[in-house]
């Protein structure tokens, strides 16, 4: 019986936080992801990147079913997403996302925003919501903020905020869709310094992002994508260096890395 | 025997006025109900939902307000349900001011950018959570100005129940202007109440509108 407990455990630790099988994704006539293949495991931290209407977006949206898919497997910590909708919000309960556009509630102040979601999702009591939520925005180094709204915050601060209010969800992955590229350039290093600090301490990342400074700093592998395909992957001294592929080396020649 | 139009000819009118108040209650609280449905219906994602709402919405809209009294008002007869005319004006009153509404508040919510509903789902939040906690609050501001504005066309729309029969403020006019024959006396009289009980409204609109617009430029 403990034999097989513990083995039963090892497997789960072994078991990767994703994994996409022939993931086949189509906006009506446009195929948007093509069979895509994608393993991320455990503490692990992916950056994807690749020109618009690569499909990086779409990607990452897949995880969290933000985007329905046409065909494949999602495997989201253990748990079949492609399976029917019950599994979806079971999914997203443990997957933190951060948009580009920041998407804070603007009729909620900055503590507002970080409670809702463990008062009505995980059922926490107010308090033990707030005293979370305070944690989180010390965490991102804006605890003076909570009692304000959005609109008066700064760019970089309201992305900190967006990082504290998935994390208060207490998350096992947590997805970036290009967390910097609404930001003004000087509030940009505010907010990958907080997404470095997060690396830091474990966390599973997935980041479509052009920061390929945080890349190579971050990242156990970096994905290149192409046309709705993962081109190339790999640790991110190789991919730098030594890109295989053609249109690898085309796109990193572009954004001049 | 022509009466003279006196104070007891001009309280009859005015004391119609609490009629004309009670049906445009009805039908509007009865609207906001229906409204919200047919909102919610319309933006949501099973198609059954969203054609069946289109479908009431296009009849409404596309038809005179007064047909639908004569619908609702004969028909029920014809089908042998007995139906005075007060039940009448405000079923009928209530449909149309649902589908009105439900037409302006889908607009309402569909102008909430479609982010905020992406980052309730992506913390884990379910449909209702989403509505009644991220989405409704917020088209809310946004549908106060149109609401009210729909509100005071529902006020002079109750007019029209005077056709079939029931008393107020237009059928209290027309009564008197039987008895007394001075049109344009009685009906300055009714006119200018309308105009009392519309004009508040219309400014009330007017300066939520002009406040929501300068908290948007802020």
């Amino acid at each position: 019986m403990t034999a097989i407990a513990a083995d039963t455990q090892v497997r789960i630790d072994e078991m990767p936080a994703v994994r996409m099988v022939g993931v086949d994704k189509w906006y009506a006539t446009y195929h948007a992801l093509k069979s895509v293949d994608l393993e991320v495991a455990r503490g692990e931290k992916i950056v994807v990147c690749g020109p618009s209407g690569s499909g990086k977006s779409t990607l990452i949206r897949c995880i969290n079913q933000l985007e329905p898919v046409q065909g494949g497997t999602i495997i989201v910590d253990g748990i079949e997403l492609t399976a029917g909708p019950k599994f979806v919000e079971q999914v997203r309960r443990d997957v933190g996302m951060v948009f580009q556009q920041f998407n804070l509630f603007p009729h909620m102040t900055i503590l507002q925003n970080c409670m809702l979601a463990p008062m009505k999702v995980r059922g926490v009591s107010r308090a033990e919501a707030e005293a979370t939520a305070r944690k989180y925005l010390e965490r991102v180094r804006i605890p003076e903020q909570a009692d304000k709204f959005p609109a008066q915050l700064s760019g970089g601060q309201q992305q900190r905020v967006a990082i504290a209010r998935a994390l208060c969800m207490n998350p096992k992955i947590m997805l970036f869709d290009e967390p910097t590229s609404a930001l003004d350039p000087e509030m940009v290093n505010e907010v990958l310094d907080t997404m470095i600090d997060l690396a830091q301490e474990g966390m599973t990342m997935i980041v479509v992002t052009h920061e390929m400074g945080f890349a190579r700093k971050v990242a156990d592998r970096v994905v290149f994508m192409d046309n709705g395909e993962i081109v190339e992957m790999g640790e991110p001294e190789a991919f730098f260096s030594n890109p295989q592929q053609e249109r690898t080396r085309n796109f990193l020649g572009q954004i001049g890395h | 025997m022509i009466r003279a139009f006196g104070p007891n000819e001009f309280l009859f009118i005015v004391m119609a006025v609490q009629w004309t108040i009670a049906l445009s209650a009805v039908a509007f609280a009865g609207g906001a109900v229906g409204g919200l449905l047919i909102a919610l219906a319309r933006t949501s994602k099973p198609r059954v939902l969203r054609y069946s709402a289109l479908v009431f919405i296009r009849i409404f809209q596309g038809t005179p307000l007064l047909m639908q009294l004569f619908l609702v008002f004969f028909g029920l007869n014809i089908f042998g349900i007995g139906i005075n005319p007060w039940i009448a004006a405000a079923i009928a009153l209530t449909l149309h001011a649902s589908a009105f509404l439900g037409e302006i508040w889908r607009g309402c919510i569909e102008a909430v950018p479609s982010g905020q509903s992406e980052a309730a789902w992506a913390l884990g939040l379910g449909y209702r959570d989403t509505m009644t906690s991220i989405v409704l609050p917020q088209a809310a501001r946004i549908a106060v100005a149109p609401t009210v504005g729909f509100l005071v066309q529902l006020i002079k729309g109750t007019s029209l129940a005077s056709i079939i029969g029931f008393v107020e403020m237009t059928r209290a006019g027309q009564i008197i202007n039987n008895a007394t024959f001075a049109p344009l006396t009685v009906f300055s009289v009714v006119a200018l109440l309308y105009f009392i009980l519309c004009w508040p409204l219309s400014m009330l609109a007017r300066s939520v509108e002009l406040r929501f617009a300068a908290a948007n430029r802020r």
